[in-house]
């Protein structure tokens, strides 16, 4: 039977963790179909018709779906997943809110947030804040499984042309109302899929002390993060946390700034592939993740870093 | 309105994790045990709302061993007026917790029910979700702020993209986010008076739920540990290391 991947999107294009999950997806079956839920979303439908791994699209219009309510999808692939051995959706706060609502109407335990398809029923998932890994079996007829994007390269987003099926929409449920969504624009990369993070902690003392931070992230074309405690002292907004209930991102080049390194912090970073902590406490457990570690005061430290890019011929962007 | 607020038991979250060598778990023996921290976050807010005068109960419920039972008495002592203690040996899966759950709503009929986002154990991610589809109640997830209106909610959600308002009626579920509020201490008088408030101990055999377990966990490891770093001396130093020797930017 066919796996079948839920597609997030805006309602004009994808997000582009779809892209991860369409991977993920293909790496238990190859026969992939994808259901896009939205309002008048037929150019992300093409999108996802264009990716190679895709071999059908289901596409479900309604006025209803414009918000993305899980109340209101769910229902939708519970119908459609009599067909489908596993449905595939991304661990974030999209996929979170709405598999588990799909696996209950299903009677199948989920499998949340894993990062590696060892076998079709068999995965690898992180437990404890990513200080253990477990290998979990499923034995259920119909597999829930998230996945976590930055465990899976995006698939190839050209070249495809599966076949568009409409879908009828089901019922509205009357008891959620959406009332509004605040986004916080920018131009800078996405948190989740940047090359390069720079993220500040309780050690910039202050949100206005965060320039320092943005400045350089300018300068090296990289997101901005934070730690919990940053976040909730308010220094920055909630959509720049990395942690275990943030957002785990694995970029190429990691800068800790100001951060202790807490085990809940370290799970939504610690497997970026260079880290590098800038922390005036010699002893801060972010150290022993860190690649290069500089013992310094942040203050001095930043703009000293700035001086030194500023004076690269180049910098990879 | 009532409230009904589902705690569990787990690690400290301050607590070095250990997997064990046989690779069947982690190390649970004499480690210190808590309530999941956004758990503490739905107590308090369930407490909140009943101080501002709109609830009448909040009653707190554990699904879990005899020791989780502890996790009811703390909430108890910061405001709970009664607790319940679904007892069953083992761990459960989130979708059996569910419907264990689904038993006590059917039972208790209250208006809300609360509890944490996710648990820092498994990081499932899932028991609120899969309780308001078994009871086809809406669901407002990852709350970090709760605005009580007569019988609807305005809830402000935590999303990757920044925040979300819904508004949802009630009978309704809200899982909740570290963020939702500053949970309090219990006072040393206070935990004396949760010893008296009662709670009701019922096995979960009698529910007539099937918990049986649909995931087998083959192996639990450690993660690969990274090598270690080095120290720079100073950032001229660091920024050569990055351009020269990593070739990250």
């Amino acid at each position: 039977m066919a796996v079948l991947l839920i597609a997030e999107h805006n309602n004009k294009e994808l997000r582009p963790f779809t892209l991860n999950a369409a991977t993920a997806a293909s790496q238990i079956d190859s026969d992939v179909h994808a259901v896009i839920i939205g309002q008048n979303s037929a150019d992300a439908a093409k999108q996802l018709s264009e990716l190679p791994v895709v071999k059908k699209v289901l596409s479900v219009e309604g006025a209803h779906y414009e918000n993305f309510t899980a109340e209101n999808f769910a229902p939708v692939i519970v119908k459609l997943a009599e067909n489908y051995s596993h449905i595939i959706c991304s661990a974030n706060t999209f996929g979170k809110n709405l598999m588990p609502r799909i696996a209950a109407h299903l009677d199948t335990s989920q499998v949340s947030d894993i990062i590696k398809v060892i076998s079709p029923d068999t995965f690898l998932r992180p437990i404890y804040a990513g200080n253990a890994f477990a290998t979990i079996k499923s034995n259920d007829v119909k597999k829930c499984v998230t996945i976590r994007p930055t465990s899976f390269d995006p698939c190839e987003s050209a070249g495809g042309s599966a076949p568009i099926e409409k879908v009828d929409a089901s019922e509205e449920f009357s008891n959620t109302k959406f009332i509004k969504r605040e986004e916080i624009k920018s131009d800078r990369p996405e948190l989740g899929t940047a090359r390069i993070v720079v993220s500040g902690g309780r050690g910039m003392q202050s949100g206005d002390n965060f320039k320092l931070i943005t400045e350089i992230a300018d300068k090296l074309g990289a997101a901005i993060g934070a730690s919990r405690a940053a976040v909730d002292a308010g220094y920055i907004s909630n959509d720049h946390q990395v942690g275990q209930t943030g957002k785990v991102v694995v970029p190429d080049l990691y800068i800790a700034i100001g951060i202790s390194g807490a085990i809940q912090h370290l799970a939504g970073m610690k497997e970026s592939k260079v880290i590098v902590a800038i922390n005036k406490d010699g002893e801060a457990p972010i150290f022993s993740v860190a690649d290069y570690g500089l013992e310094a005061d942040l203050f001095e430290a930043l703009p000293q870093f700035m001086e030194e890019l500023n004076k690269l011929n180049t910098i990879q962007k | 309105m009532k409230i009904l607020v589902a705690v569990k038991r787990v690690i400290d979250y301050n607590v070095q994790i250990r997997v064990k060598e046989d690779g069947t778990g982690v190390v649970t023996d004499n480690v210190k045990m808590s309530t999941n921290p956004p758990d503490d976050n739905a107590i308090e807010e369930a407490v909140k709302i009943k101080e501002a005068g709109k609830a009448t109960e909040v009653v707190a419920v554990t699904v879990g061993e005899e020791k989780a039972q502890e996790t009811v008495r703390k909430a108890l002592a910061v405001g709970a007026d009664r607790g319940i203690h679904v007892k069953v040996d083992g761990i459960l899966e989130p979708l059996a917790v569910s419907k264990i759950l689904q038993k006590i709503v059917d039972k208790e009929k209250p208006d809300l029910v609360f509890m944490g986002k996710q648990a820092i154990d498994d990081d499932c991610n899932q028991t609120g979700q899969m309780l308001s589809a078994l009871l086809n109640w809406p669901q407002a997830t990852f709350a970090s702020k709760i605005d009580v209106k007569d019988n609807k909610l305005e809830v402000t959600r935590e999303i990757d993209e920044g925040l979300e308002t819904i508004e949802i009626n009630v009978p309704a579920i809200v899982t909740c986010d570290l963020r939702l509020n500053e949970p309090r201490y219990a006072s040393l008088p206070n935990i004396m008076k949760a010893k008296k408030k009662p709670i009701e101990e019922i096995a979960a055999s009698d529910l007539g739920v099937d918990v049986s377990p649909r995931l087998e966990q083959l192996k639990v490891e450690e993660p690969p540990k990274r090598k270690a770093g080095i120290k720079v001396a100073n950032v001229a130093e660091l920024v050569q290391k990055l351009k020269n020797e990593a070739k990250v930017i």
